[in-house]
């Protein structure tokens, strides 16, 4: 029987107007990972700081004796400065094989010969990473604020300090883009999430390297910091909480630089990202 | 169905479309072409994936530059090389190319059932796509590129690594889409017989130009004669003798020549080259010019 025989039907149905495919790959991505136990794992890790920073806002708030670990803007500047290390796990989990694992298996090619733009096509891989970067950083920092006025029954820190919110969804939101595009960026470059991660992980750390071997060149300076990727994002989030910056580097120059690194990987997802490899 | 005015696509400075002028009418077209003749480039440009130096493209009667994701919605496209979403099973892969094309979710879920019983993977959607084999992979390459039900299909090479049946079932499957479910199929093949088995119309490209369109029938029919002959004797001097009075020669089965007279010119003309020759026909029989001939002489008159 010839396999035709099972039978094509046209489609009469309805379809959605181009324009909302980043949606769909948001979606699948994130259908994707949540359905990845280890990965499951990994966010439970990332909330334990979170725990243990509610229980040390209840005792503040009720306990005398424990009026040191009272919670202050700092805390707040001090909770995404140790969600780092889950910025980085999962940034590389999530984020390193979204398109070098398209590029493998040629997706790009299908992605694009459907209604949809290269823009849209990064800005569903983008929203992926950065949904699950929001959860490990954005989320946990306002919910503690939430924890703080809950365990004082009282909204005069929230009052004293209003920058606050602002403050956690905007260095939240540069931390997340920073750490999603690079992340991009690079796996637009390669074929193999391995690499891309070992990539990844090798430009934070050179980058840092470089900086604090500067550092002792100079005597202990700190106004080259802007040479390091993360000590950049670490002095525009001081500024940002209103706190010492940590850095001799004008806080400007840290934001130019942290902006370079956003464009830059701008700059290489509109390379890489196309429907056909130019090789000539 | 889409139509090349003057286009010309370069990549760097090797021109891989030359001032090419072509129109694609409804129906299955096929895109004919050596290795490096620019028929993916073709496709592409259609596509949109490279843009044009010069010259204009329109799909569906949409303009490809300004209307690109209109086109993209009302077509389908199969890669020549191995494409799929990593990870995933058939039916969630070709679900998903659904949805990118805007069919809601439980219409993308229910056609890709439904498409991927037709091309002939209904037993194995469950599986895995990166443990699939070539000829699976031509297949599900189809099936995500009709999931959506496109006006047009772009096949570029289908049967690429396909074994016999398999080549077989894929060519039913076009000339079915083609013929009885009235989706227009453009098809890029370097495999004469593919084209000709599914076609009605051609289009032959070689080194980024279009050397020869139209349907193949009449493409065929040309004012050259074809004949098959065998000659006892000194073959190379009446091959010479060919060559001078401007007859196309291919050798064929051993000591069968296949020759194409063109204008006027039958039988009686080969009978007094070969007496002229010193040669003596032992066969001579009229046979009828194939796509392959069309093709060699387009191919060889540019």
């Amino acid at each position: 029987m010839p396999i035709h025989d099972h039978g094509y039907a046209r489609y009469a149905g309805v379809r959605t107007q181009p324009g909302r495919a980043w949606a769909v790959i948001a979606g699948a991505g994130i259908g994707r990972m949540l359905s990845a136990r280890p990965f499951l794992l990994v966010l439970l890790f990332a909330w334990l700081q979170f725990f243990v920073r509610a229980v040390m806002f209840y005792l503040a708030a009720n306990v005398p004796q424990a009026d040191v670990i009272a919670p202050s803007p700092a805390t707040f500047r001090d909770f995404f400065d140790d969600q780092g290390f889950f910025v980085f796990v999962v940034a590389v989990y999530a984020g390193a094989g979204s398109i070098a694992n398209d590029r493998r298996a040629n997706a790009l090619q299908i992605y694009l010969s459907k209604p949809l733009t290269r823009v849209e096509y990064i800005g569903g891989k983008l929203a992926v990473v950065m949904a699950f970067l929001a959860l490990v950083t954005w989320a946990p920092a306002l919910l503690l604020l939430v924890m703080q006025t809950m365990f004082t029954g009282s909204l005069s820190f929230v009052r004293e300090h209003a920058f606050l919110v602002p403050a956690i969804t905007l260095f939240a939101f540069l931390q997340v883009l920073v750490a999603s595009i690079t992340m991009l960026a690079l796996s637009s470059l390669s074929t193999s999430a391995r690499y891309v991660g070992m990539l990844y992980a090798g430009a934070v750390i050179f980058s840092e390297a470089v900086f604090q071997t500067l550092r002792g060149v100079t005597g202990g300076g700190t106004g080259l910091s802007w040479v390091s990727f993360s000590a950049s994002l670490a002095q525009v989030g001081d500024v940002i909480f209103r706190v010492e910056p940590r850095y001799d580097t004008p806080w400007g120059v840290s934001l130019l630089a942290v902006a370079l690194v956003i464009a830059l990987s701008a700059w290489v997802l509109a390379r890489r990202v196309r429907g056909v490899e130019i090789v000539a | 169905m889409a139509r090349l005015d003057a286009v010309t696509v370069s990549y760097g400075r090797r021109q891989a479309l030359q001032a090419v002028d072509a129109r694609f009418l409804p129906g299955a077209v096929g895109l004919l072409g050596p290795n490096g003749a620019g028929k993916s480039t073709l496709l592409k440009a259609l596509l949109g994936f490279v843009r044009p130096d010069r010259g204009r493209l329109r799909v569906l009667d949409m303009d490809v530059v300004e209307q690109p994701l209109e086109i993209r919605a009302r077509i389908g496209y199969m890669p020549e090389s191995d494409a799929h979403i990593p990870g995933v099973n058939a039916v969630t892969f070709v679900a998903y190319c659904g949805r990118l094309s805007g069919l809601p979710p439980a219409d993308a879920m229910q056609r890709a059932h439904a498409v991927l019983q037709y091309v002939g993977l209904g037993e194995a959607r469950y599986r895995a796509v990166d443990t699939y084999s070539t000829g699976m992979k031509q297949r599900i390459k189809l099936a995500q590129a009709l999931v959506h039900d496109p006006d047009l299909l772009f096949l570029d090479e289908p049967t690429n690594g396909m074994d016999p049946r398999g080549r077989e079932e894929m060519l039913a499957l076009v000339r079915d889409l083609a013929g009885r479910k009235g989706v227009n199929v453009i098809l890029s093949s370097h495999v004469l017989p593919d084209v000709e088995e599914t076609c009605d119309r051609v289009i032959v490209l070689h080194q980024g130009r279009v050397v020869a369109q139209g349907p193949i029938a009449e493409l065929k029919g040309s004012s050259r004669h074809a004949f098959e002959i065998r000659v006892k004797g000194d073959v190379e001097r009446f091959l010479a003798g060919l060559r001078d009075a401007g007859v196309e020669c291919h050798a064929t089965d051993e000591d069968v020549m296949r020759v194409l007279i063109a204008g006027d010119r039958g039988a009686r003309d080969l009978f007094a080259l070969a007496a002229r020759c010193g040669v003596q026909v032992r066969h001579l029989q009229p046979s009828v010019q194939t796509l392959e001939d069309v093709f060699a002489q387009a191919v060889g008159e540019s």
